[in-house]
C-alpha cells in the first residue's frame, strides 16, 4: 500500500472474492505471459515525504534562479512579479484538479474564467475572438501557420528573422510534416525587411516586439500580407501590447503569443501558456478549446464549450488541430493577472518598463566598447553589441552578481558578440546601475587582455 | 439537491464587476528620469485607448474568482471517474516543492552550469520514465499528450525518410482517441482505420490486410480505449514492423501497466507518457500537462532538440564529476516543438511523484487501479445496473471499462447523456460518454487506484438508484440536473451564434 492509495489487505481479499478471481495477479492473465515484467523496475524504493521534499529542495539549490542574482534575461521569459492573489487563487483545488470543462453544469467557474479570460486577450490584440489557451508561444506560433495551411492559398509561409528562433524552429519542424516552405525575411537595421511577395505566400509571420526589441510596422507587414491575399500573422508580447497599437488595429488577422509574463512563473521554460485570437472570419479554423455563452433550461446564463467541432475529440482527422490538453490554469493566472493590473494599471507597468528600458539602454550605450545594436523604439528589452567576446563578458558580471543577458550568437551569427537584455519592473534603477558598472568593468577587462595579448 | 456545489446565484463576470477608479495593481516608483513618451516611442505606434481590463479592487478580484471556484466540481471534493483521463489524487507536497525558488524562478535560457539541479532533475525523469517503458531514451519536451503524439508521428518521418523512404499512411484502430487521427492529419499522412474483433482487440486480419509498404505507423493504445490489454499485441507489432512501419505507444493508459509490462518489451518503438494522467501532474481545468516520449535505439537521432545530456568529466565552473547539459548538437534532430525545455514545473511534480513511489510503489499502483476497476464492474453486477448497461465486452477490464447504454435507451427511455447528468446531482463527476465511438451509448468508466472500496459501492449504489428511478419516471432523468449552479445549457445555441467574448461599452 502507498500512501496515496487505500486498499488495505483486507479489502483486496474482498474485492477479489467479489470479483471472482483468486489473485490480483490473476487481473493481469490477459499480458501473454513473455511480456510480463518479472522483476521490479530499477527506480528504488519510495521515499517517505520529507525525504521527497529534502532531495527536491537540494536540487532547486542546485540552481541560480533569478532570486540568486541580479537578472537580466528575457528572450522569450520575462522575470515579471506575480502578484500573491494568482497562487492563492489557482491553487484551489476547485481550478486545480478538475478536467477539462466536459461537464459544463458543474463546471461554470472554469468556463466563466476561459470566457473573461478570452475577453481580456481580445481586448489586448484587438481581435475579436480568442481561444482559451494554447501550449505557450512557439507552438502557437506553429499553430497559426497552420491555420494559414488550412486556409487555403500558396504553400510558402514567410516568417521574419526577428520572429523568437524557438518559433521559427518549431514551424520549421510542423512545416516539414504538411509539406509546406518557410522563407525568412530578413532583418535590416533591426526591423523585418519583406522580400517581394507572390501568390505562393500564405502568410506572413512578424514578431512584436522583435527578438531583438525592436518594435515592428505591423501595420505594412499586414498590407504587403493581404496584397498577395495571404494571412498576417503576429507573434506579440502581451504586456508592451499595453502601449503599442493593437495587431488587430494594424490589420493583423492572427495575433498569438507567449503568455508567461501574465502572472506566470519562469518555471525554467513552462508551464506557461500560448494565446491565439483571430478574425471572425477565421473562427471555424481556430485551434483548441473556446468558451462561449449560452443560457440553461431556466434562462440563466451559462458557458459551454463551444465550436466543438473544430475539435479532434469530435472531427477527428478532420480537426483543425490536435490540442485536447492545453494550459487552463496557466491562462486562469493570466486573466487575474490582467484584472489585478487593470485597466490603467496596465498602462502604468507599460510606462514604467519603457522608461526603465530607456535609461538603461541610453546608460549601457554610453559605455566604452558598447553600441546600441539598432536604433529602433524599444519597450522591454533591446540589443546591444559589444567591442568584447560577449560570453567572457557574461562571466565577469555574473562574478559580481549580475547576469546581465542574453548572448545573442548562438541564434544570430551574424552578431557574435550580440546581447540582448532585458528590463522588467522588478529591475530597480539601482540594479541597473550595477549593471552598467558591471558590463562596463568587463568590456573594458576584456579589451584590457585583448590589446596585451595582441 | 443541492449536494456539492454551493448555489451561487447567476455570477457576474470580472469586466461586469469593473468601476472606473479602483484598482489593486501600484506601480512601483519611477526611479529614472522621467520622459516624454513621443520621445521613447512614436505615436504612430502606440495605441491610443489602452486595453478595457476591468477596473477591481483586491478583495473583489479575490471574492470573484473564490466564487467561481465553488461553480466548479473538483477532484479534491469527490468522485471523478472520468475515463481515459486517470483522475487519480494529486499530492499536495507537490505544489509546495514546484514554488521554490530555485525551481519556479529559474530562468529558461539560465546556462547549465547555473541550472544543474534542473537538467539533474530532467536527466533523473528521462531515466525513470526509459526504464518504466522498456525504451532506452526520452525526451520531455512535448507539452501534452497529444503533442507527444505529434512528435511521434515527425520522428517516425524522420526515421523513414532517413532510410529514403517516403511513406503516405497511418494506421489507428476504430477505437483510438481522437487525437490519433488529429494528429496523422497534422503530421501530413492519410488516416487508415483499422477495425476491432468481436473481443474488443485489434482485427487482426484487418490490419494484415491494411499493413502495405506504405504504412509509416500503426498509433495503438494498450490497453485500449475499451480497458482491454491487446492479447495479440506481439502479433500486431510483428505485422507492422514486418512492412517497416513503426509501432507508437499512446500512453493514456499507461496507469493500468506500470511495473507489470513495458511498451519497449511489447515491441513498440515510440511511447508518449501523460504526465498528467498517470503521473499526477493536476489537470488544471485543461491543463497544464506534459507528454514526453520515449524511443528505442533507432528513433533516438530523431529526437527533438535540445535534449538533457550527462557528460562525464569537469564541468563547467570547474567541478569535478559529472554533469548535465543541453545537447544541440543533434543534426538529425525533427528540431523543436516548442521553446525552452518543456514544462519544467510539470516534471518536479512527476518526478516527486516517482521518488514518493518507487518502484514498489508504482507496481501497486497499477494493480490497485486494474482491481478497482474490476471491483467496480462487479459492484455494478451486482447491483444490477448490467442488465440495462451491459459491459462492451465481457472479460476481466484493465484500469477501466466500458458500458453501453443502449439497453437503457430501450428499456428505460433514458440515454448515457441523462444518466450522466443524474449522476451530477448525487455529487460524482460522470464517466466519459460517448466514448470510444465504436460503442453505443458508451459509458467509459476509470476510478483508479487512489479511491476506496467505499467510494466505488458507494458510485455502484447510486447508478443503481438512478435506474430504479428511472424505470419509475424517466423524465427526472431527463431534465436532470437540478442541483446545480446551472441546468442543461443549450450548446446548440452556443455553436450557432457564438459569444465567445464579452461585449464591452
Amino acid at each position: 500500500m502507498t500512501r496515496y492509495t487505500s486498499a488495505t489487505d483486507a479489502d483486496r481479499e474482498a474485492m477479489l472474492r467479489e470479483i471472482g478471481v483468486g489473485s490480483i495477479d490473476e487481473l493481469f492473465s490477459d499480458i501473454p505471459p513473455r511480456l510480463r515484467l518479472t522483476r521490479p523496475l530499477a527506480l528504488g524504493a519510495g521515499l517517505s515525504e520529507q525525504e521527497v521534499y529534502e532531495r527536491l529542495r537540494a536540487l532547486a539549490q542546485a540552481n541560480t534562479s533569478t532570486e540568486d542574482e541580479v537578472s537580466f534575461l528575457g528572450a522569450g521569459m520575462y522575470d515579471h512579479y506575480v502578484p500573491a492573489l494568482v497562487d492563492s487563487i489557482v491553487l484551489r483545488s476547485e481550478f486545480l484538479t478538475p478536467y477539462t470543462p466536459y461537464q459544463p453544469e458543474i463546471s461554470q467557474g472554469g468556463l466563466q474564467a476561459m470566457f473573461e479570460y478570452q475577453t481580456a486577450i481580445s481586448e489586448l490584440t484587438g481581435l475579436p475572438v480568442s481561444n482559451a489557451s494554447l501550449y505557450e508561444g512557439p507552438s502557437a506560433v506553429a499553430a497559426a501557420g497552420y491555420v494559414a495551411k488550412l486556409a487555403g492559398g500558396g504553400r510558402t509561409l514567410v516568417i521574419s528573422r526577428g520572429v523568437h528562433p524557438h518559433s521559427r524552429e518549431t514551424l520549421a519542424t510542423l512545416a516539414h510534416g504538411w509539406g509546406m516552405e518557410v522563407v525568412e525575411a530578413p532583418l535590416r537595421g533591426g526591423v523585418t525587411e519583406l522580400p517581394r511577395l507572390g501568390s505562393e505566400v500564405c502568410a506572413v509571420i512578424v514578431q512584436q516586439p522583435n527578438f531583438l526589441g525592436a518594435v515592428e510596422d505591423l501595420e505594412a507587414a499586414a498590407a504587403a500580407a493581404h496584397e498577395v491575399g495571404a494571412l498576417a500573422i503576429c507573434a506579440c508580447d502581451p504586456l508592451p501590447l499595453a502601449l503599442l497599437r493593437s495587431p488587430g488595429e494594424c490589420g493583423v488577422d492572427i495575433a498569438v503569443g507567449e503568455g508567461q509574463t501574465l502572472g506566470n512563473r519562469l518555471d525554467f521554460g513552462g508551464p506557461s501558456f500560448g494565446f491565439f485570437a483571430s478574425t471572425r472570419e477565421l473562427i471555424r479554423r481556430v485551434p483548441g478549446r473556446i468558451a462561449g455563452e449560452t443560457r440553461d433550461l431556466d434562462g440563466r446564463r451559462g458557458f459551454v464549450l463551444t465550436l466543438q467541432t473544430r475539435e479532434q475529440h469530435i472531427r477527428r482527422e478532420r480537426a483543425t488541430s490536435n490540442i485536447c490538453t492545453a494550459q487552463a490554469l496557466n491562462a486562469l493566472a493570466g486573466v487575474i493577472y490582467l484584472s489585478w493590473l487593470g485597466r490603467r494599471g496596465i498602462v502604468e507597468l507599460g510606462e514604467l518598463m519603457l522608461k526603465r528600458t530607456a535609461y538603461a539602454r541610453e546608460r549601457l550605450s554610453e559605455l566604452d566598447g558598447v553600441r546600441q545594436l539598432h536604433a529602433q523604439p524599444v519597450v522591454r528589452e533591446f540589443a546591444l553589441a559589444l567591442d568584447a567576446p560577449v560570453e567572457h563578458v557574461i562571466e565577469r558580471c555574473r562574478a559580481r552578481g549580475v547576469n546581465p543577458g542574453y548572448a545573442l550568437g548562438r541564434d544570430y551569427p551574424e552578431h557574435p558578440d550580440g546581447l540582448l537584455v532585458a528590463i522588467t519592473e522588478q529591475r530597480t534603477r539601482e540594479q541597473i546601475d550595477r549593471l552598467v558598472d558591471a558590463l562596463g568593468e568587463a568590456v573594458a577587462a576584456e579589451r584590457h587582455r585583448a590589446e596585451v595579448t595582441a | 439537491m443541492r449536494s456539492f456545489i454551493a448555489a451561487a446565484d447567476d455570477e457576474l463576470t470580472i469586466f461586469e464587476r469593473s468601476r472606473p477608479g479602483r484598482r489593486a495593481f501600484v506601480a512601483p516608483k519611477l526611479d529614472v528620469p522621467d520622459r516624454d513618451l513621443d520621445e521613447l516611442l512614436p505615436a504612430r505606434l502606440r495605441r491610443a485607448e489602452p486595453p478595457r481590463l476591468p477596473e477591481v479592487s483586491e478583495p473583489e478580484i479575490v471574492r470573484h474568482y473564490n466564487r467561481l471556484s465553488k461553480r466548479n466540481f473538483d477532484l479534491d471534493t469527490g468522485f471523478y471517474p472520468l475515463g481515459s483521463c486517470t483522475m487519480k489524487h494529486n499530492p499536495k507536497l507537490h505544489e509546495r516543492i514546484a514554488a521554490l525558488p530555485g525551481h519556479c524562478r529559474l530562468h529558461p535560457l539560465q546556462d547549465p552550469p547555473h541550472a544543474q539541479g534542473a537538467l539533474e532533475l530532467m536527466w533523473r525523469l528521462q531515466e525513470a520514465l526509459a526504464e518504466i517503458a522498456g525504451l532506452p531514451h526520452v525526451s520531455l519536451q512535448p507539452s501534452a499528450g497529444s503533442h507527444g503524439e505529434l512528435a511521434g508521428v515527425l520522428l517516425t518521418r524522420a526515421f523513414h525518410e532517413d532510410r529514403g523512404e517516403a511513406r503516405a499512411k497511418v494506421l489507428t484502430p476504430d477505437t483510438a482517441h481522437g487525437t490519433n487521427p488529429a494528429t496523422v492529419t497534422m503530421a501530413g499522412y492519410e488516416v487508415v482505420k483499422v477495425g476491432t474483433d468481436r473481443h474488443g482487440n485489434v482485427d487482426l486480419d484487418d490490419l494484415r490486410a491494411k499493413a502495405t509498404e506504405d504504412v509509416a505507423c500503426l498509433m495503438l493504445t494498450n490497453p485500449s480505449t475499451l480497458g482491454l490489454f491487446e492479447t495479440g499485441i506481439e502479433e500486431i507489432a510483428e505485422i507492422v514492423h514486418g512492412v517497416g512501419a513503426t509501432l507508437y505507444y499512446d500512453g493514456a493508459n499507461l496507469n493500468a501497466i506500470m511495473g507489470v509490462c513495458r511498451p519497449g518489451d511489447m515491441g513498440f518503438d515510440i511511447v508518449h507518457f501523460n504526465l498528467h494522467k498517470s503521473f499526477t501532474q493536476p489537470h488544471g481545468g485543461g491543463g497544464p500537462g506534459a507528454g514526453p516520449i520515449a524511443v528505442s535505439e533507432r528513433i533516438e537521432p530523431f529526437l527533438p532538440r535540445p535534449q538533457v545530456v550527462r557528460r562525464e568529466g569537469a564541468a563547467g565552473d570547474g567541478a569535478a564529476g559529472p554533469y548535465y547539459d543541453l545537447d544541440y548538437d543533434r543534426p538529425k534532430s525533427i528540431g523543436r516543438l516548442r521553446g525552452f525545455q518543456g514544462n519544467y514545473g510539470v516534471f518536479v511534480r512527476s518526478y516527486a511523484y516517482i521518488l514518493s513511489l518507487g518502484a514498489v510503489g508504482l507496481r501497486d499502483v497499477s494493480e490497485v487501479a486494474v482491481l478497482n476497476a474490476n471491483y467496480l464492474l462487479a459492484r455494478l453486477r451486482a447491483e444490477g445496473v448490467l442488465e440495462h448497461l451491459p459491459a462492451a465486452y465481457d472479460r476481466l477490464c484493465m484500469h477501466e471499462f466500458v458500458l453501453s447504454g443502449a439497453p437503457m435507451r430501450r428499456e428505460l427511455g433514458i440515454r448515457t447523456l441523462d444518466l450522466a447528468k443524474r449522476l451530477l446531482d448525487h455529487g460524482v463527476h460522470p464517466p466519459t460518454v460517448y466514448f470510444p465511438l465504436i460503442v453505443d451509448e458508451a459509458l467509459l468508466i476509470e476510478p483508479t487506484e487512489t479511491e476506496t472500496k467505499e467510494t466505488l459501492d458507494a458510485f455502484a449504489a447510486t447508478v443503481a438508484e438512478i435506474l430504479r428511478e428511472a424505470r419509475e419516471d424517466p423524465e427526472i432523468a431527463r431534465g436532470a440536473p437540478y442541483g446545480t449552479p446551472v441546468r442543461r445549457l443549450d450548446e446548440a445555441a452556443a455553436a450557432r451564434h457564438p459569444v465567445v467574448r464579452q461585449p464591452l461599452g
